[in-house]
């Protein structure tokens, strides 16, 4: 009897250390890739400050390289999809941008090795204004914009 | 937690993968209607993607990624069978993973 409940105990103890350690380990990873987040870029309240912020310029070259598929006319501000393609040599990241939302930049994609030049998401809009695409490559930046009409925006009462 | 979906299918040597994760991402700026309060930012900072061990992209997001979010990309270098692996932080601190294989 004793016997069988030493047993149960060590099991116990032995599950619980596991637990503790995937714990440590996932609170651990959060913390080290959030130091990477680029507070300001999406706190910026305009497309330049946030592509310095992000990027550190916001000279753009126009590029006939970079399409942006989305909707002429999005219904629901809330759910806007946008692919982002380009034929541009080793891009090194992508960016998309709502032009007139509170805080524009919406989402930056760093591609590593192997990535190819496409990304697609779905964003939301607070009203009509262009989707800009950057792409990076060479230390330089590319863009495109495309105009999308919102008819009920998605950002907010 | 089991809050993405994720799939991975190659063909020729270009891998597509598809995500779509559970997450409410909240902007901070929308008013609750009952209360009048701004429901709390509460969105995901950072999905990656790792082949291996080879990052392959890293996105960064804003409160403007719409609710449950969709992502989509294509790589090359993977063949059938490899594992293609996705995790998210948000805001919060909270984050999830998830795994697959390329098919």
């Amino acid at each position: 009897m004793i016997d069988m409940k030493r047993r149960t105990f060590l099991k116990g103890s032995v599950a619980a250390g596991a637990v503790s350690a995937a714990m440590g380990a996932g609170l651990l990873t959060p913390r080290m890739v959030l130091a990477a987040w680029p507070t300001a870029a999406f706190e910026a309240k305009t497309v330049d400050t946030a592509l310095d912020a992000l990027v550190g310029s916001h000279q753009l070259e126009g590029s006939d390289k970079i399409s942006i598929r989305a909707p002429d006319i999005a219904e629901n501000g809330a759910v806007v999809p946008v692919s982002v393609e380009t034929s541009i040599a080793n891009p090194e990241s992508i960016s998309i941008i709502a032009e007139k939302n509170v805080s524009p930049m919406t989402a930056s994609f760093v591609l590593g090795a192997g990535a190819e030049g496409f990304v697609s998401t779905r964003i939301k809009m607070g009203k009509t204004s262009s989707v800009i695409a950057v792409v990076k490559a060479g230390g330089k930046l590319y863009s495109t914009g495309k105009e999308v009409k919102v008819t009920i925006g998605g950002c907010g009462g | 937690m089991a809050s993405i979906k994720i799939r991975a299918k190659l063909s020729g040597d270009v891998t597509t993968v598809k995500a779509l994760i559970k997450h409410p991402m909240d902007t901070g700026l929308v008013k609750d209607k009952k209360t009048g309060k701004a429901i709390p930012a509460h969105f995901i900072q950072e999905v990656t993607c790792e082949h291996g061990s080879n990052k392959v992209l890293t996105a960064m997001w804003g409160g403007a990624v719409s609710k449950n979010p969709y992502l989509s990309f294509k790589f090359t270098g993977a063949k059938a069978g490899d594992t293609v692996r996705l995790s998210w932080v948000d805001n919060k601190g909270e984050s999830d993973s998830a795994e697959t294989q390329v098919s």
